[in-house]
């Protein structure tokens, strides 16, 4: 019976017992999640352009490991969710294609060009840094696979900001060149990177149910909020601004308060048009069709292994 | 021939063909890893994405220890401890001129075949080179060789099965795979021919050609590959400086912040 089912799952989710994939969940619980996991495995995909961007230009042989690693752990981070995402019964498959034909979105954050090597610690600072208030949550988020996921991916997030910063932290103790660039770089990213946690919450129609189903455990706000905060205080030590002539300290809420977020450009890039919505879907969308010849190859050469020798399935290897 | 002429003119003819060799050694690996990188987030798979931006990582650390080992060798053989050699300023502030590197790393990228071609022609090399390298007399190449010994082992585990998988997989990949033999097949035989500075080094260049070849005639014998003929023309020039017209578009690139903002700390 339907109901006597949810009211099981929802007393596992309010003791904070975990959900697993052969548990029973309501549909609109695994849409939910198919949804929310497919899109953040799609960030992690598409995130690794603008900062792929400048690791043929890093300055440094140490700065070009450091980004090599950094991008290739968002390599990482994109399998681990797709495996999770998976579990819920969508293929790695399908999920491209929902990702290449538009239907399933990624950050709009990513729709961003990094101009600058100054961008690069911008992104690890201010966006990797929003990306982990939105993401710590998540390790306690009902649904078993995609918490276990967090866990990993959030060890590995808090040294990509610790990096964005000290990156930036060398800018803004170098030439006057490179300080400026600085500054450039956080004018450009501030404003983007607070509406990561999408719309106020007045507008997010979803956050109750998903508070419920322990989905989400803070609203959007309440984590921008946590994020100004922060922040604020970091900019002082890098010795730059953040453009907001209305950022002040609230002695009375015990916050920063903040000017007003354009949310026309925030819906117009989520709707296709930021200015690099159609190069980052491009270039992934190159990058399957340019490896479909490699993929059969590699099946096909799988396939022929196997039925020359059943015994041992073929290659050892897993492509 | 200038052995070098990155500031120093008065090292002994060995120090200086020592230093020579250890840049040369740190090109190769930095201009292969920095090729291999331009593959990350547009690889045909996302597992192979990572392994390929891994290969990338280990080479780029390959160089890293041999630039800074060269980068001593410079500023202990100077009296002038000014404008001291550094891992960066070897990398980002030489020309074309003065990289080291064999023709075959700094070729493009192409397809997926003719990557994972060079990588395998070029990790099978140093496979062999740093076999010999680990009992070499100097002790920093020794140890350094001994330490890559380990990645580069994989390398050629990694690109020996796709080259398999490419040669014996589909009529298409099978044409890919003899279009890169063809592209790269031409700079391979430089990798056997020493330049001035290797002459002293200790190494059997005739040994590292035996088992570089035997490796690439199995592999090759297994993706159902033939062996190109053994005396064809062969380009050289890479290690003594005469490069293809690729390497110049390499360093505009990888040099560009070093040169546009110069002397700055990144």
């Amino acid at each position: 019976m339907e109901t006597n089912q949810e009211t099981i799952f929802q007393d596992k989710v309010d003791h904070e017992i975990k959900i697993e994939p052969k548990d029973w969940m309501p549909e609109k619980y695994r849409q939910t999640l198919i949804r929310q996991i497919s899109q953040h495995a799609h960030s992690e995909i598409v995130g690794m352009l603008p900062e792929g961007n400048w690791i043929t230009r890093a300055p440094s042989l140490r700065r070009k490991a450091i980004l090599i690693a950094k991008v290739q752990d968002e390599a990482g981070h994109g399998l681990y969710l797709y495996s999770a995402a998976e579990t819920l019964g969508i293929s790695r498959d399908e999920m491209y294609d929902q990702l290449h034909t538009g239907k399933a979105k990624y950050s709009s954050i990513f729709n961003y060009p990094t101009l600058t090597w100054a961008d690069i610690g911008a992104i690890g600072w201010l966006v990797d840094g929003a990306a982990i208030l939105n993401q710590i949550p998540l390790c306690r988020t009902s649904f078993g696979p995609y918490a276990r996921a967090m866990v990993r991916v959030c060890k590995e997030e808090s040294f990509h900001q610790r990096q964005g910063f000290e990156l930036l932290l060398t800018l803004s103790q170098g030439t006057d060149a490179q300080k400026q660039m600085c500054q450039d770089a956080i004018n450009r990213w501030w404003w983007p990177s607070i509406m990561m946690f999408g719309p106020n919450d007045d507008a997010s129609p979803h956050t109750a149910q998903s508070m419920k189903w322990k989905i989400k455990r803070f609203t959007n706000d309440e984590l921008r909020q946590k994020f100004i905060d922060m922040i604020a205080e970091q900019v002082k030590v890098l010795n730059m601004r953040l453009p907001d002539a209305d950022l002040k300290w609230n002695e009375e809420r015990k916050h920063y308060d903040f000017g007003k977020i354009n949310w026309e450009e925030f819906w117009q890039v989520v709707g296709g048009n930021g200015p690099c919505n159609k190069q980052r879907l491009d270039a992934r969308k190159k990058a399957w069709a340019d490896g479909a010849w490699v993929r059969e190859a590699a099946t096909a050469y799988a396939e022929k292994k196997a039925s020359l020798n059943p015994s041992k399935g073929g290659t050892s290897e897993t492509v | 021939m200038n052995v070098s002429n990155i500031k120093n003119s008065q090292v002994s003819p060995s120090e200086g063909f020592r230093e020579a060799f250890t840049l040369h050694l740190a090109d190769n690996a930095l201009i292969m890893g920095h090729r291999n990188s331009e593959w990350c987030g547009h690889g045909p798979i996302l597992e192979q994405d990572i392994a390929i931006s891994n290969i990338a990582l280990d080479l780029i650390g390959q160089s890293r220890n041999f630039y800074q080992y060269a980068a001593q060798l410079f500023n202990q053989s100077t009296n002038q401890p000014i404008n001291l050699a550094t891992e960066d300023s070897l990398a980002y502030l030489r020309d074309v001129r003065d990289f080291k590197n064999c023709l075959l790393v700094e070729q493009p990228n192409a397809d997926w075949a003719q990557s994972i071609l060079k990588q395998f022609f070029f990790s099978t090399y140093q496979y062999y080179l740093y076999q010999q390298l680990q009992n070499n007399k100097d002790e920093q190449l020794k140890a350094i060789a001994a330490k890559a010994l380990k990645e580069v082992t994989y390398h050629v585990r990694w690109s020996s099965e796709w080259v398999i998988r490419l040669g014996d997989g589909t009529e298409e990949s099978k044409k890919r795979s003899l279009k890169a033999l063809d592209e790269l097949w031409m700079f391979t035989g430089e990798l056997f021919e020493p330049a001035f500075y290797e002459t002293t080094m200790n190494i059997d260049f005739v040994l590292l050609k035996e088992g570089w070849t035997k490796k690439i005639r199995s592999v090759f014998e297994e993706a159902t590959i033939d062996i190109p003929v053994e005396n064809k023309w062969h380009q050289t020039g890479g290690k003594i400086g005469d490069h293809t017209e690729h390497l110049g578009f390499i360093l505009a690139e990888m040099q560009f912040l070093q040169r546009a903002y110069p002397n700055s700390e990144w």
